[in-house]
């Protein structure tokens, strides 16, 4: 192994590479939540989004040999669970949370389904920009081959921002989501902001599945996410609904998803599971310190979750 | 009560919507295994036959509509409270942990205080397990649908750290497990029947749960407090202790049915604890509207779709998802049934006026 060559110095350096290999479908899968909730909606679904646009995204790159043909058909895909999702929740009496639920069993489920015959064969991965060629350690090299997708994700992140803030659209969004009688008093159709919203974050989610089976781990399997997801509308939470706060969470999130396979490549086996929940744990405590039962969390939409 | 003259219509549509949702989702069902390229009308006929079709293949559901009765309460239960918790695939696995820690440690004592013991092992770890998602709600307002999940994957990587390090059996090589319970120790089945006493537990556990939640004060409070947090905060209900003594209890079914699983099924503790009876049993509680004892007739009917998963594998070389895409198809049709309710002009109580009570909530 390359990192035994640099020892414990490997760790860190393992950990810094997995912050943006791991990140980037955190960052996507947040930045669509990020986008969903803003609007009022909550979309737990997402995890049978990102699954479905992993399998979607590997099987066009493998059946087309276009990787970037494949991380769109991943994002359409995404968005075609996100009008489902959309449509189900705009029901009257229907539950955003249970919906989602069901969406992730029905995501997944069609995921491994029409994934089956892809899980033998090898697509072709995204490129990546190599940004290591400087250095003669492998490692450092291998830490610093960055996908364009992250850096699409990362430039994503201030344009939500600013799309959120000084933007018409923009606007409309947050008044739907912070108090839907003002903006029904605009003139702004509820509903279609809503459902547009769910669409587009589930769009983005099904671009982080991409980022999955195309870039890392870089390979279709019915275990290739590992609960990001989910993790991600907890991840929303922690980043106040602001973009670019989902940007360093990811990140942190990211690292904190590498540090069983980093401790592993230096030969730290020993508790190799309990690393691997490191980001569970994190997320869990994340919760119970940012929660509080007194007041909603900061930067909550207002009528986030609320019913029809 | 339910077969009261005067609200018939209501009893009517509390049953026939939901198998009016079971019925078209099978169409949809149908239609997807069409473009699958299976013909639809056989792969019904191989579900009914793998589930329902003769006496073993019924024996081979009930086996499997056990756990999902308990785990189905997991959710049930505090949905009266108004909380979503879907952790009830960790509670399953920390409650097989719990059993098998159990009845390694027991050995040697008398079987029936052997398998008393498990039970109370997996009943007490499973409950702390959900206990602590209701204190969290409670005292620091962290989301319950959102912590229990999470729990449930810091559950799977603790079963997979105990399995593969502290309590692992050095002769279990490519499939690492703890050591296996003995055989005296094992739950027996019943009397002619391949069925364990797991469906017993299910039952009774279900009926319990429907009389401590319609027929004592307990659950009377609890659905107070489900319906208006702070109207019960005003009457002096303890909220507190309700969320967590519902969320110990439902957390203690799904406890149960990681021991049943373990103790009847299994024999020992690794990754096949974790085959989506939580899941699944999330489904379960859903259509029957969390009530205990819908949930026993959905579970056998859930736990028959789980059945025929071999035989569509087998027989119409449809992959092992599809059994999961159908219960998504039947989870979605369920929820968008839930917007039907009282928008039905059949359904529609006539002889209520308006004036009534019910009218002037609003």
């Amino acid at each position: 192994m390359a990192t035994e060559a640099l020892g414990w110095l490997g760790v860190p350096l393992a950990i810094a590479a997995g912050t943006m290999r791991g990140g980037t479908p955190f960052l996507f899968v947040s930045l669509g939540e990020c986008l969903t909730e803003k609007s009022g909606k909550i979309n737990l679904g997402l995890e049978g989004t990102l699954l479905m646009g992993a399998m979607t995204a590997y099987a066009v790159s493998y059946l087309t040999g276009s990787p970037w043909l494949g991380v769109i058909a991943a994002g359409l895909s995404g968005m075609v669970l996100g009008f489902i999702h959309a449509w189900l929740t705009q029901q009257p009496r229907v539950n955003d949370v249970a919906v989602g639920i069901a969406m992730i069993i029905f995501g997944s489920g069609l995921a491994f389904f029409l994934g089956k015959p892809f899980i033998q064969p090898k697509a072709p991965p995204l490129p990546t920009l190599d940004l290591g060629g400087w250095s003669t350690l492998p490692a450092l090299q291998s830490a610093l081959k960055i996908s364009p997708l992250f850096l699409l994700g990362a430039a994503l992140a201030p344009l939500m921002m600013w799309f959120f803030k000084s933007t018409r659209w923009g606007l409309f969004i947050r008044a739907v989501g912070d108090s839907p009688d003002a903006a029904r008093a605009m003139g702004v159709s509820i509903k279609k902001v809503r459902m547009l919203c769910i669409i587009g974050g589930s769009f983005l989610a099904g671009i982080g599945g991409a980022s999955l089976s195309l870039y890392y781990p870089g390979i279709w399997s019915e275990r290739i996410s590992s609960g990001q997801g989910l993790m991600a509308v907890a991840l929303v939470i922690f980043a106040h609904w602001q973009p670019m706060q989902c940007l360093y969470a990811s990140l942190l999130f990211g690292g904190a998803q590498s540090l069983g396979p980093a401790l592993q490549s230096v030969g730290i086996t020993q508790g190799y599971y309990l690393f691997n929940a490191a980001p569970y744990v994190l997320t869990l405590l994340i919760m119970i310190i940012t929660c509080s039962p007194k007041r909603t969390v900061s930067g909550a939409p207002g009528a986030l979750g609320a019913s029809n | 009560m339910m077969f009261n003259s005067s609200r018939w219509r209501t009893t009517l549509e509390a049953i026939s919507l939901p198998i009016a949702a079971l019925l078209f989702s099978l169409v949809l069902f149908g239609i997807f295994c069409a473009l699958a390229g299976a013909n639809p009308f056989a792969v019904y006929a191989s579900i009914y036959k793998a589930a329902f079709g003769n006496w073993r293949s019924f024996q081979n559901t009930l086996i499997r509509a056990a756990p999902l009765m308990l785990t189905a309460l997991c959710t049930a239960l505090p949905a009266r409270l108004g909380l979503i918790i879907i952790g009830n695939e960790g509670a399953l696995v920390v409650g097989g942990i719990g059993a098998v820690a159990a009845g390694l440690a027991l050995q040697g004592a008398p079987p029936t205080l052997v398998q008393i013991g498990m039970a109370l092992a997996g009943l007490i770890c499973g409950g702390l397990w959900i206990g602590a998602v209701g204190a969290l709600r409670h005292y620091r307002g962290v989301n319950e649908t959102i912590s229990s999940l999470l729990l449930n994957y810091i559950a799977i990587a603790l079963l997979n750290h105990l399995v593969s390090g502290p309590m692992k059996d050095p002769t279990s090589l490519n499939k690492p497990s703890t050591y296996p319970i003995p055989d005296v120790d094992m739950l027996g089945k019943i009397p002619g029947t391949r069925v364990h006493y797991g469906l017993i537990y299910g039952l009774i556990a279900c009926v319990i749960a429907y009389f401590l939640i319609q027929r004592t004060t307990f659950g009377f409070a609890a659905r107070t407090a489900g319906g208006n947090i702070r109207a019960a905060r005003i009457a002096g209900l303890p909220v507190g202790k309700l969320t967590m003594a519902i969320c110990f209890l439902a957390g203690s079914c799904a406890g149960l049915a990681g021991m049943v699983e373990v103790a009847a099924v299994q024999g020992r503790a690794n990754e096949s604890l974790n085959a989506n009876y939580g899941y699944s049993g999330i489904l379960v509680a859903f259509i029957a509207r969390h009530n205990p004892l819908a949930a026993t007739l959905v579970a056998v009917l859930v736990g028959g779709i789980l059945a025929s998963g071999g035989i569509l594998q087998r027989v119409h070389n449809l992959p092992d998802a599809t059994v999961l895409v159908f219960q998504g198809l039947v989870f979605l049709v369920v929820m968008y049934s839930e917007s039907l309710y009282g928008r039905l002009p059949i359904f529609k109580e006539r002889s209520q006026v308006s004036g009534s009570p019910a009218t002037a909530t609003v």
